[in-house]
């Protein structure tokens, strides 16, 4: 038995959070204020995440936490372990059997079903925060839906670059209605933000804590003629080959030499066992030696 | 001898959990009916009625009781169980708890304000029949369209109608639960 409350906040906290959810959830992209509580963790660690984590998790869970796409860094694996201490979950890495997943800054490649939870850890909740830095503002132009600064901002990007240059926390409109960061995920990943998965969005030290339903319309925004683009380094995985995710560049020596791998690294990990081999990679089977 | 000291949470850290869960799937998924269990309430008080009072209410909850939930043995189970206090006046409760005749007049609750639409008021609606039949719900939550029995049209059509703004609602029926969030579209057909 453990020292804490089941999943570590206690029960008055925990209703505060679930009752912000809701309304979260009851309008979608809407930033829910919350009293947001102290973690034993520095903020920018996630605990918007964790304390929403917390206030969902039920002891049935498999609880996988990701960060950029991969279980194994520092930040993942203490979160794993806090909430294998405070709620006694099982946890898992495989996106597959999980049914909570916490991430920081990315979605998992594979597609989400309908009984999993994507919990967002999230730096600034606000995606008007650098063009308008007055909550009193922005809260006002939520209201009366203006967001043409929003707009202007990419067509500044399209000035100076040629083509829109945000590259992650590409904002959103959230079912015609409210413009959503969707956190620092990159913009490849922002397709994937239409689910069948409940997703919930915890920012601790902001105090916000927003949500999109399963199948809410995620539109990121774009101009006709400089549509959208999911984009991701154009290269193939090193390790197992997928053409098709977002990948980490790694420096391997001090020449030149990279190495482009997928950043989700459980799916890269399923590709490998099943056979898939890129152009760097060492035989499956040796790196398991 | 009284029963407001019973009903409540066996294991509440687990249970309240587990209850929120279903809640939040019947909230986030307009049209599926969850079965909730683990508490008990005075009559007329639903079940599913008391695991939500339970999950969600507490001292910083306001909360209006209608109708034939407006008693003394309800009042004392809220009292004891949640500590919430009771009020008289529509606008001033962030959950209702009664049947939908007694609920009414439905537009005296708050609907929250255009910079804060969160400050809403959640409605507790006892049903004699929930049924994945009925009103046609489109929206956030539901792919395609979904079912709903529902004790009105016109008044969810409308409160979806001045979207953000607008109430929440739970249908409870025994130990069943629905949940109608603002954001859904209500048609008869």
């Amino acid at each position: 038995m453990t020292d804490y409350n089941f999943a570590y906040l206690d029960e008055q906290t925990k209703r505060m959070i679930r009752r912000a959810i809701l309304k979260g959830l009851a309008v979608p992209g809407y930033q829910v204020p919350f009293a947001s509580r102290e973690m034993p963790m520095p903020y920018g660690w996630g605990t918007g995440g964790v304390q929403v984590s917390a206030a969902i998790l039920v002891p049935e869970d498999r609880f996988k936490v990701i960060d950029q796409g991969s279980d194994d860094t520092t930040n993942a694996v203490s979160i794993r372990k806090f909430f294998e201490a405070t709620a006694g979950v099982a946890t898992t890495t495989h996106t597959t059997e999980a049914t909570v997943i916490q991430t920081r800054h990315r979605i998992p490649e594979t597609a989400l079903t309908e009984g999993q939870i994507l919990v967002y850890q999230v730096p600034i909740p606000e995606p008007l925060r650098f063009l308008e830095p007055r909550e009193a503002e922005t809260r006002k132009m939520h209201a009366l839906e203006e967001y043409g600064l929003m707009h202007v901002k990419l067509y500044e990007d399209i000035a100076r670059h040629g083509h829109i240059a945000t590259a992650y926390a590409y904002p959103v409109l959230v079912q015609g209605r409210y413009v959503m960061d969707p956190s620092p995920i990159p913009k490849f990943d922002n397709p994937r933000l239409e689910s069948a998965a409940i997703q919930l969005f915890g920012a601790g030290r902001e105090q916000r804590i927003y949500a999109l339903p399963p199948h809410t319309r995620v539109v990121s925004l774009d101009f006709e003629d400089h549509p959208f683009e999911a984009s991701k380094a154009d290269h193939a995985c090193g390790l197992c080959g997928a053409g098709d995710t977002y990948l980490d560049e790694v420096i391997t020596d001090d020449r030149g030499s990279r190495l482009f791998a997928c950043s989700d690294t459980d799916y890269c990990e399923a590709r490998r066992a099943a056979g898939h081999a890129g152009a760097m990679a060492a035989p499956y089977a040796e790196t398991q030696a | 001898m009284s029963t407001h000291l019973t009903g409540g949470f066996d294991n509440p850290p687990v249970q309240s959990a587990l209850a929120f869960r279903a809640v939040m799937n019947a909230l986030a998924r307009p049209g599926r009916i969850e079965t909730v269990a683990g508490a008990a309430a005075p009559a007329p008080v639903s079940p599913a009625a008391a695991v939500l009072l339970l999950t969600l209410c507490d001292a910083e909850t306001p909360i209006f009781l209608a109708g034939a939930h407006d008693c003394a043995a309800v009042r004392d189970w809220l009292a004891f169980h949640c500590g919430t206090p009771v009020v008289t006046r529509r606008a001033e409760a962030m959950f209702a708890l009664g049947g939908w005749e007694a609920l009414a007049p439905i537009g005296e609750f708050s609907v929250g304000a255009p910079e804060y639409p969160d400050r809403a008021a959640t409605l507790i609606v006892e049903v004699d029949e929930l049924e994945g039949a009925g009103a046609r719900l489109t929206g956030p939550g539901i792919a395609g369209e979904a079912r709903l029995s529902l004790p009105e049209v016109a008044a969810f059509a409308a409160n979806h109608a001045r979207f953000p703004l607008g109430f929440d609602s739970f249908l409870t029926c025994g130990s069943r639960i629905a949940g109608l969030p603002r954001s859904t579209r209500v048609e008869t057909d």
